[in-house]
């Protein structure tokens, strides 16, 4: 890292596990968590890359049943509890929130900094008593499985995760109180860039819905440890009610993985099209309503759950009206596009890549927001095809886009575009090969959890194993170039891009906080369609580059 | 960026609207977790009406209504606390939150004594105590006291938080400036009544079902 600095940026102010370790500055919390999320997700892929090679013939000769299921749980568990939920918001938004609002740092340092040492811990502690424990009951820990049958380590597990929701809370505290405390004058709450708004919307729901899953884990725990038996029917209690309590948690959280990749292609898309956003308040207001009605539409996880009849029919309602503002988005950000100068940088190409992916997997959406249809695929390879397109297809590309974007900003070098433009094109292809083919399995009634399945799904197994090996190249790739980047790349300048932005005002890297003087913004976000790059958008201050 | 504990932030008075800000979005979390739990009280209770309202009949009123006079008179120590900070009475402050805490510990000393009965008593279901119910639907009552157990001690965990709180803040006291005291008196203070409404809630639903 050291040598990556320049003298005057917040890489260079002080050096040492010390200065990284106990620091309270936002730009570097956000490394601490990038590493270790990066970790966090490779770890998770090779637990992928492990069931999809045991996926590849029908019989189970890689692993037992138990260890399969013992692999799709920790691949569920790290990817979303420790990977997907945090993604975003916890490294780029971290990193960027201030500077984007023209704020020296967030709300409260110290609090930044304590929730990462709290993700930390509680990860690595469900982390290990998942492995050590055996833990076999998938990312949901449903009931009566988790308190009635499971051997494994459950409490403890659950447990990790519930510290873990502290994290969650903390940042997501932090982020709405900079957003409406520490705004810079003149930035009012119209001229924010998409991303702070969509970081804004996830951290009400971070805030409003992880006490519910922490509510549910405890009573799980008390369940296993002190035997009250609040989900167990023989003791009057009702295991549906945990999925009730779970699902109201984790549906408004598949909106925390998803709100902030559509932030980031919000930027990035203006950007490479030299177009302001197209219908900005509708995106923006589409945001807040994707925080609200995902709060309304728990019950569609629960179509065949035995619920009433009644109430399957408001869900699917519901369902359907949720898609509404994700398509609001989707045709804004193609209207951005129109008559705009595209070109294809690499931000921009994942950018694209998610826009297709998460279309694609947004539509499989409806599907099984029907209910006559949601009974014939629920549980199989649909549901699986469905939720990966949303969350590594839309996700995990809109994260890949958005480190690329502002790679320069984060670490003050460039990194090699051909390379950037291949592994998001290999990425791509690798994961329609991966996902398509479990479209087709699920509708043909491949259920979901199994380690073997009947000799006529082998075909479209095959093809979806080959994928994951593309994908995990596509993946592998910016961990060798942006890594030699890191060293050895070219020194960015502040704004290489021509972004709109306060944060492209500042220096590649920026200094330690962030702004001498606080800017005053004058301008709409994504004042694209001025002639003339070097205009100045954002008066009167300007950090210039140091070298 | 004088006077302030976060580079962030410009003057004291920002700061402190913004500490006053994060603790009501804070309590808005903790609102949502006592929600989750009173939901599944509250679906019980739908299912088990009778059952309940007999079960709860085992709870000691005199103590319960003793408690909730006690964390009443807590909150408003706190209030007064507040109102002798804005003033800059330190001395003063430091006595008033000594009496809140005073109370706090009273009401764990209470809600340890009913614990200790129930327990006595085989009305504590857990870690497989013996549980000698006399009345009708023990199964049904079971719940109702695991139910019971579950809810007071969360309460009492958020109040020992406090009672932490309260402690940690005014031993660190010597070494802060009197803008940082009074952030935190506002910040802690409106935690504290938080936790006492939960208690307000918790009382009737748990110790009132058809009185």
């Amino acid at each position: 890292m050291t040598n990556a600095a320049m003298p005057g940026t917040y890489l260079e102010e002080g050096s040492g596990p010390r200065a990284w370790l106990l620091t309270t500055d936002h730009k570097r919390v956000a490394w601490l968590y990038l590493i270790s999320l990066t970790a966090f997700f490779f770890l998770g892929g090779a637990m992928a890359v492990l069931m999809r090679i045991e996926l590849a013939t029908p019989a189970g000769d890689l692993v037992s049943d138990d260890v399969y299921n013992r692999l799709f749980s920790l691949h569920g568990i790290i990817m979303v509890w420790f990977f997907l939920v945090p993604s975003i918001p916890a490294t780029l938004g971290n990193f960027l929130l201030p500077l984007m609002i023209g704020a020296r740092d967030l709300a409260f340092p110290r609090l930044n900094l304590v929730s990462w040492y709290v993700f930390i811990f509680g990860s690595l502690f469900a982390l290990f008593a998942v492995v050590a424990g055996g833990v076999d009951t998938g990312w949901t820990f449903y009931t009566p499985l988790s308190t009635l049958y499971a051997n494994g380590w459950v409490s403890t597990a659950a447990f990790g995760v519930f510290i873990v929701g502290f994290s969650t809370i903390m940042t997501g505290i932090n982020f709405i109180v900079t957003v409406h405390m520490l705004r810079a004058p003149g930035l009012t709450w119209f001229r924010l860039p998409i991303f702070v708004w969509t970081l804004y919307a996830t951290s009400l729901v971070m805030v409003l819905a992880t006490p519910v899953l922490a509510a549910s884990l405890i009573l799980i725990v008390l369940e296993r440890v002190f035997g009250i038996g609040i989900f167990n029917p023989d003791l009057g209690g009702d295991p549906l009610l945990f999925q009730d309590l779970f699902w109201f948690y984790s549906h408004p959280a598949v909106y925390i993985m998803i709100l902030p990749g559509m932030g980031v292609v919000s930027e990035v898309l203006p950007c490479f099209s030299r177009r302001p956003l197209f219908g900005y308040k509708a995106v923006a207001m589409s945001s807040m309503a994707i925080a609200v009605f995902g709060f309304l539409v728990w019950g569609h996880h629960m179509f065949v759950s035995g619920q009433s009849a009644y109430a399957g029919v408001v869900f699917s309602f519901l369902s359907f009206c949720v898609a509404i503002p994700s398509a609001i988005k989707v045709f804004n950000w193609s209207l951005t596009l129109r008559k705009g100068e595209i070109s294809f940088e690499t931000p921009m190409l994942y950018a694209l890549f998610f826009l297709a992916l998460f279309t694609f997997g947004g539509l499989a959406g409806l599907f099984l927001a029907s209910l006559a249809v949601d009974v014939h695929v629920h549980d199989t390879y649909f549901v699986i095809a469905h939720f990966h397109y949303i969350m590594v297809g839309g996700m995990v590309t809109a994260y890949m886009a958005g480190l690329h974007f502002w790679w320069p900003k984060l670490t003050g070098r460039m990194y090699s575009e051909t390379s950037g433009r291949i592994a998001a094109t290999v990425t791509f292809i690798g994961f329609n090969l991966t996902f398509f083919p479990q479209y087709v399995l699920g509708f043909d009634g491949m259920p979901r959890r199994y380690h073997t399945y009947p000799p006529e799904f082998q075909f479209w197994n095959v093809l979806s194993s080959a994928g994951a090996v593309v994908l995990a190249i596509g993946y592998l790739m910016p961990l060798f170039y942006l890594g030699w980047s890191l060293f050895r790349g070219a020194r960015a300048v502040h704004n290489p891009w021509s972004a709109t932005g306060l944060e492209w005002q500042t220096s590649s890297p920026p200094p330690p906080h962030n702004f001498e003087t606080i800017p005053v913004v004058t301008r709409p976000a994504y004042d694209y369609d001025m002639k003339g790059l070097e205009h100045e958008r954002f008066s009167p201050h300007r950090e210039e580059a140091a070298g | 960026m004088s006077g302030t504990e976060s580079v962030a932030f410009d003057t004291p008075q920002r700061e402190r609207r913004a500490d006053t800000f994060a603790m009501w979005v804070f309590i808005g979390s903790e609102a949502m977790l006592f929600g989750a739990i009173f939901l599944v009280f509250l679906v019980a209770h739908i299912d088990f009406g009778p059952a309940f309202a007999a079960a709860s009949k085992h709870l000691s009123l005199p103590l319960g209504t003793f408690n909730t006079a006690v964390l009443i008179t807590s909150s408003f120590t706190m209030a007064l606390a507040h109102k002798l900070a804005v003033h800059r009475r330190w001395s003063a402050t430091v006595w008033a939150l000594a009496a809140t805490s005073a109370l706090g510990i009273c009401f764990l000393i209470v809600k340890g004594i009913e614990y200790s009965r129930e327990i006595s008593d085989g009305l504590a279901p857990l870690l497989g105590l013996p549980f000698r119910y006399a009345g009708p639907d023990p199964a049904q009552a079971e719940l109702f006291f695991g139910l019971y157990f579950t809810m007071t001690s969360l309460h009492a965990l958020h109040l020992i938080g406090g009672l932490v709180v309260v402690a940690g803040m005014v031993a660190l006291w010597p070494t802060s400036s009197p803008a940082n005291r009074l952030r935190q008196v506002v910040a802690v203070g409106l935690y504290w009544h938080f936790v006492d409404i939960i208690w307000v809630f918790m009382f009737p639903v748990l110790y009132l079902i058809n009185r």
